[in-house]
């Protein structure tokens, strides 16, 4: 069944879209990411125009990261003190991340740069889980006791200490608030909610509990791909809520479907396959840049980016 | 003076001998939410007030095109081994949809002067004429648009795609694609003979959104604060349901 798109002014096939944001949605619920970065691309392969990929995908993510945090809220796996501290620095960093966005667009090249920065973080954050998921798996295969994470480091010396009773920490606001401005800053850049960033510095940079980062990365990526949605919207007019709808029926329901998955897998598991959705994306997008276009003259409309 | 250009003008419109008289299966195409493309049937008959002039038959080319606007097309070029985008041109126009159909092979229907003063065949529609670069490089920038536009099934040249009975009714068939934008769509049809166009008939045709379609177009233009909210409550409301419909079937 074919819908016309009223703001991208394509048709598509809605079925298409369903089963996408299905796909995303269980992605989502799984792992605390918002899946972004893996819907955008992928709409722009369906052709939708980028800018309103970018941000019709925040307005979806937005919806399935709701559902998927009421799943988490339900199971008291989301730390709300930790996720507010985030949220503050998260705030701050997309508004600086706007101002560098600009800055690049000035200079132009910003769409080789949003490339590169994908290509390296994603590259880092993949490899890095992928190596230590393996190694927790080999240890437990083996029948030793699990690697302890090392609880005391330097982070642990900052001042003004808080108390995060959910996840079990005893940690400076500084680290916390430091995460949420520089992921901040890459989600506006990148036009993404940042969870792939996220739960990983949650996990090994602050020490968090697998499960409990999941909820809590969803509650912060509500708000800040809300404060996008509407930036977007009412900036640019690019918010497709036809193409949004359609998404987030699939969403929200995959969405449900992940967290009941996600509780079914052992944590290990659960990180080795998100580092592994991590290099492939990571792979995909360094071939489209190492490899000939196979279109040499992209067209693009006047003053746009 | 004024006997040159009336002159000219008598000689630019050889005695209106044959005029067009036009009818389209729909006055405008109306996008709705399932709006999958479109054919646009034109047909009419050529007027005359003598008997059809000796020589060569009567040909005729309908040319559709949509709203022109510049298009920004740039170049990506491999530096230090990754591809990026070096150079860009500025096409100044170009039209969002093209498609020409004609009873004959093109250069049979219209020669090049008339082609060149009407701007019917593709590469004469798009124009390039604020561009800094050689020529040549500027034609290898609004070939791209071409190419691009072509595979898109924007642009299209269908030769023998109009049928002519004796030389005197004709029509033909249209077909939009469901990636058309909205918009003033011009409708050209050309009599010629050896090449010379002997009479243009120009229309137009509306393209737009309608319904739904058009009241969402129209609130995230003229109050996108709402749209915007809208959206958030939409995406809110659609991400708890779900949850709470989930819970309803865990339970039982």
């Amino acid at each position: 069944m074919q819908i016309y798109l009223p703001i991208a002014e394509v048709s598509v096939n809605a079925f298409l879209l369903l089963g996408l944001g299905g796909i995303v949605g269980i992605l989502s619920g799984m792992f605390g990411v918002g899946g972004g970065f893996l819907m955008t691309p992928l709409l722009f392969f369906i052709g939708i125009p980028p800018a309103v990929a970018v941000a019709t995908e925040a307005n979806q993510i937005v919806a399935s990261s709701f559902s998927g945090v009421l799943a988490h809220v339900r199971r008291k796996t989301v730390d709300f003190r930790m996720g507010t501290v985030l949220l503050v620095g998260g705030l701050i960093g997309a508004a600086l991340g706007v101002v560098v966005f600009n800055y690049l667009k000035s200079l132009g090249q910003v769409d080789l740069l949003v490339r590169l920065c994908y290509v390296v973080f994603l590259g880092i954050i993949g490899a890095m889980m992928f190596v230590e998921s393996l190694r927790a798996i080999r240890k437990s295969r083996a029948g030793g006791p699990p690697s302890k994470r090392r609880k005391h480091n330097w982070i642990h010396k900052l001042p003004f200490k808080m108390r995060f009773r959910t996840s079990g920490l005893y940690i400076s606001v500084i680290p916390p608030v430091l995460l949420g401005v520089a992921v901040g800053i890459l989600a506006a850049i990148m036009g993404v909610g940042g969870g792939f960033i996220m739960v990983p510095a949650m996990i090994y940079l602050l020490g968090m509990p697998t499960k409990v980062v999941v909820g809590t990365s969803l509650f912060q990526i509500i708000f800040v791909t809300a404060f996008t949605t509407l930036l977007h919207a009412t900036t640019n007019f690019t918010v497709d809520i036809a193409l949004a709808v359609l998404l987030l029926i699939g969403g929200v329901i995959g969405a449900q479907v992940g967290t009941a998955l996600g509780t079914k897998l052992k944590a290990e598991q659960l990180r080795i396959l998100l580092a592994m959705l991590v290099l492939a994306v990571c792979i995909k997008l360094a071939l489209a840049l190492l490899l000939m276009p196979s279109e040499l003259y992209p067209l693009g409309p006047v003053g746009g980016h | 003076m004024l006997r040159a250009l009336l002159c000219f003008l008598i000689l630019a419109l050889p005695a209106r001998a044959e005029e067009v008289v036009l009818g389209l299966s729909q006055d405008e195409v109306a996008i709705t939410a399932t709006f999958d493309g479109s054919q646009i049937l034109v047909f009419g008959a050529v007027k005359r007030d003598r008997p059809i002039p000796p020589g060569p038959p009567l040909q005729d080319i309908v040319a559709v095109s949509g709203p022109s606007e510049p298009v920004l097309v740039r170049r990506k070029e491999r530096r230090f081994g990754i591809w990026v985008n070096t150079d860009s041109v500025l096409v100044d126009s170009a039209p969002s949809f093209y498609k020409v159909a004609t009873t004959a092979p093109f250069d049979e229907v219209m020669t090049d002067v008339q082609d060149l003063q009407y701007r019917v065949s593709i590469n004469r529609a798009i124009q390039s004429v604020g561009a800094t670069f050689s020529t040549t490089t500027v034609k290898d920038f609004s070939d791209a648009v071409i190419r691009i536009r072509e595979t898109n099934g924007l642009y299209r040249v269908v030769e023998n795609a109009v049928k002519l009975d004796q030389q005197t009714l004709f029509r033909t068939a249209i077909d939009m694609p469901a990636n058309v934008t909205e918009g003033d769509y011009s409708i050209r049809i050309f009599l010629t003979r050896e090449g010379q166009v002997v009479s243009l008939y120009e229309t137009q045709i509306d393209v737009k959104k309608v319904g739904l379609e058009r009241w969402l177009y129209n609130l995230s233009r003229e109050m996108p604060l709402i749209y915007g909210l809208m959206s958030l409550a939409i995406a809110i409301a659609a991400g708890w349901g779900a949850a709470a419909a989930f819970r309803v079937v865990r339970l039982r």
